[in-house]
């Protein structure tokens, strides 16, 4: 009885294998995305999903890549680490996917790097700054500046554009974003003349910061450098200025989100700054083109995390027609070949480190919008 | 000095939260012997309400309508959301468990949170929801450079006054008395004509509408509320009400107390890595040197 069984749930399973093996072939070309489409950074998984969709609408109208049409699986990791692995490891194995996009936060795609560097798997991250992501493997890939650089643009914007000189740092030491950047920040900015007058430390996910506020607003910075996501960051500026803390809080792209400035955040971020990939205000064509027609689609605003996810997906459409066929190895060689792509963000020009160079913008906040402030070069 | 006072003013809102939602596990611990893992999340669905109600009753722009009156409204119904939900909880999971091992019922209170946190995801949503403005928060003092706002002040002040009230039913009333005597000895107080139903379902009214008004504080101090705030905070709680002595009602609020300022003091003074670390070390110090907690008493086991 048992042997039988054993027998016919080996036969279920074999056959499960060809009818997904079958499936395979047919006139399409599946790419893989992960993204935070929930949890608390959830604008920067639907941000980078709308923009990705867009892409593949443009390019399935367009008559697809290599005469087939662009399918797009996406995966929710509810902006967990661990279930990015779980997701991507369903991406490729039973989804068959041949090429992977994501994520927005810098954990999660180092989380999902050595699964696709260990399958042979192109991956581009469309908003990952951690310079760590892309050394994981050959096969990883970013259409967005890297964090050593979004530090000495900081650096540089507050020593003279905001001419402070004494900043601290409220870090979110679970992060690997928060913490690479802080890093940075505070190499370069004691290097061109700055100084650190305090650095405090919170995790993800708290609510409370009140006493890291409390002993920074006693060491009297005149600017607080603030390297989190946004969802910590609102809690953090309305806390600040309960507290005291009457300066400029700055930090970089992880603020980019519509919801930054929700409720009382709003007054709380007045006149703050962050760095970020580009500005809706610029008047770029290609930009404002994009603006049009992802208002059109999703009736809003899109961000700096859609453009990207946008580019992200029309580089490996490109890469893939480039190659002229599916192979990992062969997307991967081409991904590395990119030079001067055009994109909405900037040309991109992957370089050896798989990382693209392109400047970066400054945003100021102004009355709970984000008003284009200053361009700063690489 | 000013520096000190604000942290301390700092402790003690964020020890109130701890302690309100201690004075649930306490009573319900005093009452039927065993830790209502769910508690903690009774405590997140008394902030969602909160954050429904204030909607339905248009606070729908963040700064604007924001008014006492309103705010007492908000509070006075989440609580009594949360009474409803407390009382259907034990009715429907732990009643029919009353007389199973302990280890049964407190598998089923796991149960029953996760089975909360995880309905919360579904239905409100994964993300952190902006907490609206129920009161104007004004700087109500500037004590040489430490400023006090009138959030904190609420804050500690509710709990207080809730706190109060809850010495005041269970010390002056028949149904007070009753839940002393329950406490005491289930079988004595039923042969003394003490309805146990209905006492333990009191119990649960009361420390339920504890945790929603909790839950009300949080989101006017920290205005931001996801499903899953329940673990962090109603572990918290636990810790402040073994602390203080668990079944103490006094106690669940000095331990709440003590957590909070101690948290506060460790990521002020040292850093916020270690807070927890302390917090906890702390509690191992104490259960150590007094096993029952600071205002605990020994309990006899009869064989």
């Amino acid at each position: 009885m048992k042997i039988k069984t054993i027998i016919l749930l080996s036969f279920a399973l074999i056959s499960l294998t060809f009818y997904s093996c079958n499936k395979q072939s047919g006139d399409i070309i599946k790419i893989g995305e992960f993204a935070s489409l929930t949890g608390s950074e959830a604008t920067f998984g639907i941000s980078s999903d709308n923009g990705m969709r867009l892409a593949v609408d443009e390019i399935n109208n367009s008559g697809g890549v290599l005469g087939k049409k662009i399918q797009l699986i996406t995966e929710d990791n509810q902006g967990k680490p661990n279930e990015t692995q779980t997701v991507v490891q369903k991406l490729i194995n039973r989804d068959k996917v041949v090429a992977i996009l994501g994520e927005v936060a810098s954990s999660r795609s180092k989380a999902a790097a050595p699964i696709c560097q260990q399958n042979k798997i192109p991956m581009i991250t469309p908003a990952s700054t951690n310079p760590e992501v892309t050394a994981i493997g050959d096969y990883i890939f970013r259409v967005c500046f890297i964090d050593p650089f979004q530090a000495t643009v900081m650096s540089k914007f507050a020593l003279n554009s905001m001419k402070v000189k004494k900043v601290a740092l409220l870090v979110d030491q679970r992060n690997a974003y928060s913490t690479g950047l802080a890093e940075s920040f505070k190499k370069t900015f004691v290097e061109m003349g700055g100084e650190i007058v305090e650095e405090q430390k919170y995790s993800a996910g708290d609510k409370d910061f009140k006493a890291q506020l409390t002993t920074i607003k006693y060491k009297n910075p005149e600017a607080v450098f603030i390297p989190g996501y946004y969802t910590d960051v609102g809690l953090i500026g309305i806390q600040a200025r309960e507290i005291g803390i009457n300066v400029p809080l700055f930090g970089g792209d992880g603020w980019e989100s519509e919801k930054l400035t929700e409720g009382k955040a709003k007054d709380a971020l007045e006149g703050c700054f962050f760095s970020t990939h580009l500005s809706m205000d610029d008047p770029n064509p290609l930009v404002q083109e994009f603006i049009k027609k992802y208002r059109a689609k999703y009736s809003k605003e899109p961000d700096a995390m859609s453009v990207l996810g946008y580019d992200a997906a029309m580089l490996m459409f490109d890469a893939i027609k480039r190659a002229g066929s599916t192979d990992g190895e062969k997307i991967r060689n081409e991904l590395a070949k990119t030079k001067d792509f055009k994109s909405v963000s900037g040309n991109i020009t992957i370089n050896e480190q798989r990382n693209a160079v392109k400047p970066a913008v400054v945003l100021e906040i102004k009355d709970g919008k984000f008003k284009y402030k200053e361009t700063i070069a690489p | 000095m000013t520096e000190f006072i604000q942290q301390f003013i700092n402790g003690l809102s964020l020890g109130s939260i701890y302690a309100l939602i201690a004075l649930g596990y306490t009573m319900i611990y005093g009452i039927l012997r065993f830790i209502n893992f769910a508690h903690g999340d009774v405590f997140m669905i008394g902030a969602f309400s909160g954050y429904y109600l204030a909607i339905l009753f248009s606070f729908t722009t963040f700064t604007g309508g924001a008014s006492v009156f309103m705010a007492v409204a908000i509070l006075i119904c989440s609580m009594a959301v949360c009474s409803v939900l407390g009382f259907t909880i034990e009715k429907l999971a732990y009643k029919p468990l009353r007389n199973s091992p302990k280890l049964t019922i407190l598998i089923t209170a796991i149960g029953v949170s996760l089975f909360l946190e995880y309905s919360g995801q579904l239905v409100f949503g994964a993300d952190p929801k902006s907490f609206p403005t129920l009161l104007e928060n004004k700087q109500i003092m500037n004590i040489g450079g430490a400023t006090v706002f009138s959030n904190s002040i609420v804050v500690i002040a509710v709990s207080c006054i809730l706190m109060l009230i809850l010495r005041m039913i269970v010390m002056n009333t028949k149904m007070g008395t009753a839940m002393r005597a329950v406490s005491f000895n289930h079988t004595v107080a039923s042969l003394m004509g003490i309805n146990i139903n209905r006492v333990i379902s009191f119990t649960f009214i009361l420390g339920s509408s504890l945790a929603a008004a909790a839950g009300i504080l949080f989101g006017l101090n920290y205005p931001k509320v996801d499903p899953l705030i329940g673990i962090i905070y109603g572990l918290k709680a636990f810790v402040a009400a073994v602390l203080g002595g668990i079944g103490n009602i006094l106690g669940a609020a000095l331990g709440g107390m003590i957590l909070g300022i101690v948290e506060t003091f460790v990521s002020g003074y040292l850093s916020s890595t270690y807070k927890d670390a302390i917090a906890f070390g702390i509690l191992i110090i104490i259960l150590l040197f007094k096993p029952t907690g600071l205002l605990g008493k020994k309990e006899i086991e009869k064989v």
